[in-house]
This record gives structure tokens, C-alpha cells and sequence, in this order.
């Protein structure tokens, strides 16, 4: 309690004192197409930072950037918590995991043994399967080390590379959440995951992710991103803004009332009364929302109820 | 050193190892099988069957231009050749955006037709014909002893590069960010196979080679469910059907590396039906 205390203190104090990530004026290309471009987003430790958009706005490429596997413009700028630029922090990354290749048999503990050291998976015994059973206990899929991948649900997959993504524990967590594939106590295990990591550990998350209801639950700073940052700021901040309305009319008009209840139950989330979000992504955005003026006004995610009449 | 070998396999209980021709085949065929078993496995699980296909293509141009050349040896051309094109099959892959089928397909067929154009100049093609057939009958002690040496330096390698190696095979971007750079690791596999192609290709034959790197673990993944017990049954499919190919050749007659091949084939349709026996 008192770490995440300590978290949202430093929001708003600059980066001197704990670990932060700084993305400056990332951009990406496929020769002449613009990917995304100008992306600058700043991320503190203990937060959860969610990126939403529609398809093709560049999310996932955003990921790959940051760990380095795409070409880009800007930097990415780390400082640690002795106030100390470091260069590259430890990246987790979990992938979408319908990009895998669950075909072959491999194990869990096979998947854990090659990642973890460099004994040959496929002539040793392992030596740390109580570490591995340890890692996945953490995500609640202890039971889960002997299976072969192609057997495991979606879920399931997510939270093996969710633990692998904690082996060594990163500084920033990169998540590419799937659009479908999990089922609703899959989403629960999995959010409840990052609520504990969000507590206990200190990195800072980077979430992609297509459940708007979910990130406007657990997100401490949401970033819409449609070939670029849209707009970015606390959830309300994003969620009531007319740009986001936009992009997702139609997920607004279907899901509203379930996203307006949804906060309406969450009596720890701090609120606050914004005029929309900022533009240009930048601490300050996120200093605001962290303010927290509590207004107690659980309509302004209403989205729907006003229709998107613009 | 050959003479001990010789006799302890000549107090083997067996016709076939009557002839020295037929004991140097057996231990050759225990020295390339264990080769294709081990590849094998992340041929498979990469995708890379048409790519191993290729590198025999390729293979053959090498041995042309060394031919032409004049400056190597067969086997050193082979090498170098098949080494450079695996290589550059490998980068071209992870430099353009065009499909790696349409780019391996570009290379195979400019491979074979090169490397055919060059040896049928002056008519003299027929020297070549045993590449494409491969005859493990005529190997010599010598080249046993390269094939063992390679078998060990194969099998080192494989210790190191196997886990990344496989994080690579599973999701390239996911090993990224273990620190796992997937175009060295390719690299260096594409090498190995390529090596394993091109000291091998002389006594397997152009035509069936590629199936050897893929038939063992094909088999295998029917029936596994670890990666140690894929490797084992991969390798033990590519010892058993190498072995009773060879003695299969022997007493009927006909070329080893097919009937290797054709065993090879029977074993991955025997897993299949288990596999579906297994998963009623």
C-alpha cells in the first residue's frame, strides 16, 4: 500500500527519484507508409499504462518498437530509481499469443528451461523446475508445467508468458493483449495479475488492449492511438473525450452501460473532472489525473447516454 | 582404428556385413542419421522444409562452380557454396517483404538450374549424376572420419544454440525480448544444415536429401510430448529406418538412400496411426 502510495507521489514530481520511461518521438515506417509517428509517452513505475485503438493504429507495432525489433525514429529514454539514466531497462514482453507456434511439442517447463538458462532443454534433466513452479505459481498456473503448449487455452498460454515475462523481473512490462481468445475468468485471473504486480513490484506496465472495460478499471493512464497519439490522460480523461466517442462509436453504443456501472463499482479509483484529454501526451496529463479532484460524478463515462450526436 | 571397428563388426552374426564396402555404408549411415534426426526437429518446427530443399539446389551450383573453378575440392566448394547461400537465404528472408516461399522457391530453382546448366557444359554431365542419386556404398575410412568429426562438432553446437534456438522457432519477437537475436540464430542453423547438406549430398543424393531432414522429426511430433522426447524418437526414427533401409537395400538390390527414405516414410505413417489411436 505504501509502495503504490509512494508510485502516485511520484507521478507527479519529475523523474529524479523513482525509475521512469520515457518514449520521445517514436516513429515507424513500411517505406512510405506511416505506421505511427510522434509517439511520445511517459511511463512511471507501479503504474499501468493502457494503449487503445482501433486496428491498424500502430499498438502493437508500438511494442515492438520500444523492444527494439522494428526500426524506428525517437528514443527511449530510462532513468532508475537512483535518479541514474541507465539507457535500456529490462523488458518484459508478452506477446499475442495467437502469434505462436503451439504446434511443436514443447512443455511449459520445457519453454521455462530454455528461457531461464542454457543447459540443452533436449539432452539435461532441468535443475530449477521448484523456480519455474514458483514462477508459475505467482500466475496461478503452477498446475500447468507438464502440459505441452498446443494443450493449454488461451489463457492459460497468456499467463505462462506472463510469468516467463517476470523471469528476470523487468522494469518495464509490455503486454499485447489478443482481441479475442480468453475467455471471462481468463481476463479476471489475468487482470487480478496486474493488480498485483501493479502493487508489489516496481515496474511499470504497457498494456495493449482491446477490453475497454477492463482498462478503464485497472489503467492508471490511458493513451488512444490511431498512427500516432491521439490523445492520453486518466481514463476518464480519455473515455469522455469525444475523439475516443469517435473511434469507438459502435463499441460505445453497444457497451456503454456495462462501462458506466463498471466504475461505479469501483470505489478506489480515484475520479476526477477534466476538460477531455491532452493532445500531447506528456507527464503533466498524467499529474492531473493523479490530483485526483474527487467529484463523485460516475455519469461522465456514460458515453452512450449522450449518443455521439457531434 | 578401422581395423577395430572392422572386427567387431565382422563378429556381428549378420551376412550383410560380410563385405568392408557394406560395414563402412553402416557406420556412415549411424554417423549422417543421428545428423538428420538432431536438424531435423527444428527444420520441422521452423517451417523450413522447402528451405532445407533449396540448400540442396544450391549445393549442387557450388559443386559446378567448384568444378569450373578449379581452386577446391568438391567437398570444398560444396561447403563454401551451400554455407554462403544459406546465409544469404537467411538474410534476404529477414530483409524483404516478399513471402520466404516465393524468395526460398527464387533461389531453389536458380540453384538447380545454374548448377545444371554449368555441369552439362562440354556434355560432361555424367560425372555428376551420382549427386543426385548419392551412393553411401562407395564411402571411404577417410570420409567416415570427417563425418564423425562433424557428428561432434553438430552435436556441440546444438548444445549451445538449441534453447534459443527454439525460443526463435516459437515467436521470434517473444525471444527478441529475452535478448535472443533471431537473425544470428537462424544464421547459424541455416549454416549448420547447409554444412550437413553438403558433406552429406555425395552419398544420400540431391533428389532424396530433404526428406530426410524432415521425416524423422515428423514422425517424431506425431508421438512426442516433450522436447526430449522429440529429439529422441526423431533421432532413433533417422537411425532405425537408416539401418534397415541399408540392409533392405543390400538384399534387394536397389539404391540405400531411397530405401532409407521409403523406410523413413513408413515409420512417420505408423505414428500418424497411432496418433490418431492415441487422441480417441
Amino acid at each position: 500500500m505504501l509502495r503504490k502510495l509512494f508510485h502516485h507521489a511520484s507521478s507527479q514530481s519529475d523523474c529524479t527519484k523513482l525509475c521512469c520511461t520515457r518514449i520521445e518521438s517514436f516513429g515507424v515506417r513500411a517505406g512510405n507508409l506511416v505506421i505511427f509517428e510522434d509517439v511520445n509517452i511517459h511511463v512511471h513505475c507501479g503504474q499501468l499504462t493502457a494503449i487503445i485503438g482501433p486496428n491498424g493504429a500502430g499498438k502493437s507495432t508500438l511494442l515492438r518498437a520500444i523492444l527494439g525489433e522494428v526500426p524506428h525514429t525517437g528514443q527511449l529514454k530510462y532513468t532508475d530509481a537512483k535518479g541514474k539514466h541507465t539507457g535500456s531497462p529490462v523488458i518484459g514482453y508478452v506477446p499475442q499469443y495467437l502469434k505462436f507456434d503451439v504446434s511443436a511439442p514443447i512443455t511449459v517447463q520445457d519453454l521455462f528451461a530454455a528461457c531461464l538458462s542454457n543447459r540443452p532443454v533436449w539432452l539435461l534433466p532441468v535443475n530449477n523446475r521448484q523456480r519455474i513452479l514458483e514462477s508459475l505459481r505467482r500466475v496461478k498456473a503452477a498446475e500447468l508445467i507438464d502440459r505441452t503448449l498446443g494443450a493449454l487455452s488461451g489463457g492459460e498460454l497468456q499467463r505462462v508468458l506472463v510469468a516467463l515475462a517476470l523471469n528476470p523481473m523487468p522494469d518495464l512490462l509490455l503486454l499485447d493483449e489478443p482481441v479475442s481468445g480468453v475467455d471471462q475468468n481468463g481476463l479476471e485471473i489475468f487482470y487480478e495479475i496486474l493488480e498485483d504486480l501493479q502493487n508489489n513490484e516496481d515496474m511499470a506496465i504497457i498494456l495493449v488492449s482491446h477490453d475497454l472495460n477492463m482498462v478503464a478499471r485497472h489503467a492508471d493512464q490511458v493513451v488512444l492511438m490511431n498512427k500516432g497519439v491521439v490523445c492520453s490522460g486518466s481514463p476518464e480523461e480519455v473515455f469522455r473525450d469525444r475523439r475516443t466517442r469517435k473511434i469507438f462509436g459502435m463499441l460505445a453504443g453497444d457497451g456503454t452501460r456495462d462501462r458506466g456501472t463498471g466504475f461505479e463499482w469501483l470505489p478506489h479509483r480515484k475520479k476526477s473532472v477534466g476538460e477531455g484529454c491532452s493532445c500531447d501526451c506528456d507527464c503533466g496529463s498524467i499529474s492531473k489525473s493523479d490530483a485526483g479532484f474527487g467529484s463523485g460524478d460516475g455519469n461522465i463515462y456514460d458515453v452512450g447516454q449522450e449518443g455521439d450526436g457531434r | 582404428m578401422m581395423e577395430t571397428i572392422y572386427g567387431i563388426l565382422s563378429a556381428l552374426p549378420f551376412d550383410w556385413l560380410h563385405y568392408d564396402f557394406m560395414k563402412n555404408a553402416l557406420l556412415a549411415v549411424l554417423l549422417i542419421t543421428p545428423l538428420f534426426g538432431l536438424l531435423s526437429t527444428m527444420v520441422v518446427s521452423n517451417r523450413m522444409a522447402f528451405f532445407s530443399d533449396s540448400l540442396g539446389h544450391g549445393a549442387f551450383t557450388g559443386l559446378a562452380i567448384g568444378a569450373i573453378l578449379g581452386i577446391f575440392s568438391p567437398v570444398q566448394s560444396l561447403l563454401l557454396f551451400s554455407i554462403v547461400f544459406a546465409l544469404l537465404i537467411t538474410w534476404i528472408k529477414n530483409h524483404s517483404t516478399a513471402s520466404t516461399d516465393t524468395i526460398i522457391g527464387v533461389f531453389s530453382s536458380v540453384g538447380i538450374a545454374a548448377g545444371l546448366m554449368m555441369m552439362s557444359y562440354g556434355g560432361s554431365f555424367n560425372k555428376y549424376a551420382s549427386y543426385l542419386i548419392g551412393d553411401i556404398l562407395s564411402i571411404t575410412p577417410e570420409e567416415i572420419g570427417s563425418l564423425a568429426v562433424v557428428l561432434v562438432l553438430v552435436f556441440v553446437t546444438w548444445g549451445i544454440l538449441f534453447n534459443r534456438l527454439m525460443i526463435v522457432s516459437i515467436n521470434a519477437s517473444f525471444a527478441r525480448s529475452r535478448g535472443i537475436s533471431s537473425t544470428l540464430v537462424e544464421g547459424v542453423f541455416a549454416a549448420m544444415v547447409a554444412v550437413v547438406v553438403a558433406i552429406s549430398i555425395q552419398w544420400v543424393g540431391l533428389l532424396i536429401i530433404n526428406s530426410l531432414l524432415v521425416l524423422p522429426a515428423a514422425a517424431a511430433r506425431n508421438v512426442a510430448a516433450s522436447v526430449k522426447q522429440y529429439h529422441l524418437f526423431s533421432v532413433a526414427s533417422a537411425m532405425l529406418s537408416g539401418v534397415t533401409g541399408l540392409v533392405a537395400a543390400y538384399y534387394c538390390n536397389m539404391a540405400a538412400g531411397a530405401t532409407i527414405v521409403v523406410v523413413s516414410a513408413v515409420i512417420f505413417f505408423l505414428t500418424m496411426a497411432m496418433k490418431k489411436r492415441l487422441s480417441k
